[in-house]
């Protein structure tokens, strides 16, 4: 217990190294730009000292939990060698991950704000819940598409730059296509998806499955999950982009 | 107390958040693998570590660095601050009076990059899966600095006011030019980068930069131009972990030459 309780207070030190940047600048600006006191000091530690404890604690816990976990589903899964499982396992978890995440919540409520605005939808209550619900539906399904297709990726061994550059000229196209009000939000919709918990799971998992896989090579093939799940909601939205106002008058 | 009450919400908002993960985990570990998991016990607590580590994480933020970050993109925004007094605002608004914003925008897009959970997670695997030849600190810094120039072009275009796509497009342009030519094992990372940089620490922030600037320029729409700041921010890291690459490359291949003379 008491090795574990040293160990838990390296790592903290660890973090004081990750943390120190954010502090330093803020309290550079604060003091040497704007000239103000920093309000709130006393808030303001006990703030930093709970995020430090809390990454410190999230980190241990990736590590004995969150890591393994995935590896061993990744290699359990190769073991068994049901493709169709695996891609069941990966479509639910890009899937429920994504319309439980707040951020996302938040997206498709401002977007539905912007659609009503811009005389795309009409501006009633109803209507907007209905548009940012089914925006929500949209990106959960993007996002456990692109799991799927870069889980099959990972098995075939294709590289990834293809798909990139496919993805990106698809985007490139839509933009042009798509009514200028979904733009920034399709943009941004990839950044937002990817949450603190799944991207290290969904890393796990590619890397797992490629180093169990004969063939592949886990740096080359384990990474570029989380790269489809930014690229597919940009392009998915963009689409309903298009859609919605043919669906929604 | 108001803090133990914030960390209870928190807590339980993020359990809600991690409840489907766990749910699907399990189920299809007992339901599909039909298997016992591995050090059950140990993978619990981590969980468990996961769940309460985040929620302090976030209330932290919530205490110390978002109000803060949030006030200062204000008030570094503000015309007042730019220009000095009222009468001193001008009619059009020139890009090199924001000098102060392009910089705080290079530096907080740096540090929050340095503190973001998910990359560290990230660079971790990248690190032990490649036998430590990548080191999980200097991925993270390309990756900062990736960010730090992606949120400062994105402040300036705001305020000089091209259009988003153009950047986009030629970034991507680059991506790809840079993708023909770098080492291929750091490619798939690189683009994942981008993903992962824009999470928990650095969106509210970049987007409270935005929409500071975006509400106090005229002619420029919050809702429009202020989302565009996350796009920028996932697209610049991916040109630098190829460049960090290339340079070690680069370097590789000139001790090799220095060598074989």
């Amino acid at each position: 217990m008491k090795e574990q309780l040293i160990a838990l207070l390296k790592s903290m030190i660890g973090c004081i190294r990750d943390l120190g940047p954010i502090i330093l600048v803020i309290a550079f600006f604060q003091a040497a730009v704007l000239r103000q006191a920093i309000p709130n000091f006393e808030n303001i530690l006990i703030g930093i000292f709970l995020v430090l404890l809390g990454l410190t604690l999230f980190i241990h816990g990736l590590k004995i939990g969150l890591f393994p976990v995935g590896e061993s589903m990744a290699y359990a899964f190769a073991k068994k060698g049901s493709v169709f499982w695996l891609l069941i396992f990966a479509f639910a978890l890009g899937f429920t991950t994504t319309i439980a995440e707040p951020a996302l919540i938040a997206v498709a409520d401002k977007a539905a704000e912007v659609a009503a605005e811009g005389n795309v939808i009409s501006d009633n209550l109803e209507v907007r819940e209905r548009y940012a619900q089914w925006l929500r539906i949209d990106v959960a399904f993007s996002v456990g598409f692109a799991i799927v297709l870069g889980v099959f990726r990972i098995l075939k061994g294709w590289p990834i730059h293809y798909f990139i550059i496919a993805g990106y000229i698809l985007v490139v196209i839509l933009t042009a296509l798509a009514p200028k009000e979904i733009i920034g939000i399709a943009y941004d919709s990839g950044g937002v998806t990817t949450s603190t918990v799944t991207v290290p799971l969904v890393a796990a998992l590619g890397v797992g499955l490629a180093s169990s896989i004969k063939g592949r090579n886990p740096m080359v093939d384990g990474f570029g999950l989380i790269a489809f799940a930014s690229l597919m909601p940009m392009i998915f939205v963009m689409v309903y982009g298009i859609i919605t106002p043919l669906l929604f008058d | 107390m108001e803090l133990i009450k914030h960390l209870w919400l928190v807590s339980l908002s993020t359990f809600r958040d991690v409840l489907p993960i766990v749910v699907i985990i399990f189920g299809f570990q007992y339901l599909v693998i039909r298997k016992k998991v591995p050090n059950l016990k140990r993978v619990l607590i981590g969980f468990l570590y996961v769940l309460i580590g985040l929620a302090f994480f976030l209330v932290g933020l919530d205490m110390a660095l978002f109000p803060l970050g949030e006030t200062m993109a204000r008030q570094l925004t503000d015309p007042l601050f730019i220009y000095g007094s009222l009468e001193a605002v001008p009619e059009v608004f020139a890009w090199q009076d924001y000098m102060w914003v392009y910089l705080f925008a290079f530096f907080i897009g740096l540090s929050t990059t340095i503190a973001e959970p998910a990359l560290m997670a990230v660079a971790i695997k990248a690190e032990s899966i490649s036998a430590g030849t990548l080191s999980a600190w200097g991925l993270r810094i390309a990756v900062a600095i990736g960010a730090a120039i992606g949120i400062s072009l994105g402040t300036f275009r705001i305020v000089a006011g091209t259009p988003l796509p153009y950047f986009i497009i030629a970034g991507y342009i680059i991506v790809v030019i840079q993708t023909v030519f770098a080492p291929k094992f750091i490619v798939p990372l690189a683009y994942d980068s981008g993903g992962v940089t824009t999470s928990t620490v650095t969106v509210p922030l970049v987007a409270a930069l935005g929409l500071g600037l975006a509400s106090t320029i005229p002619g420029r729409s919050p809702l429009l131009d202020g989302f565009g700041l996350i796009a920028f921010t996932a697209l610049f890291p991916m040109m630098t972990v190829m460049g960090y690459a290339m340079i070690a490359e680069w370097k590789v291949k000139r001790i090799k030459k220095g060598a074989s003379t």
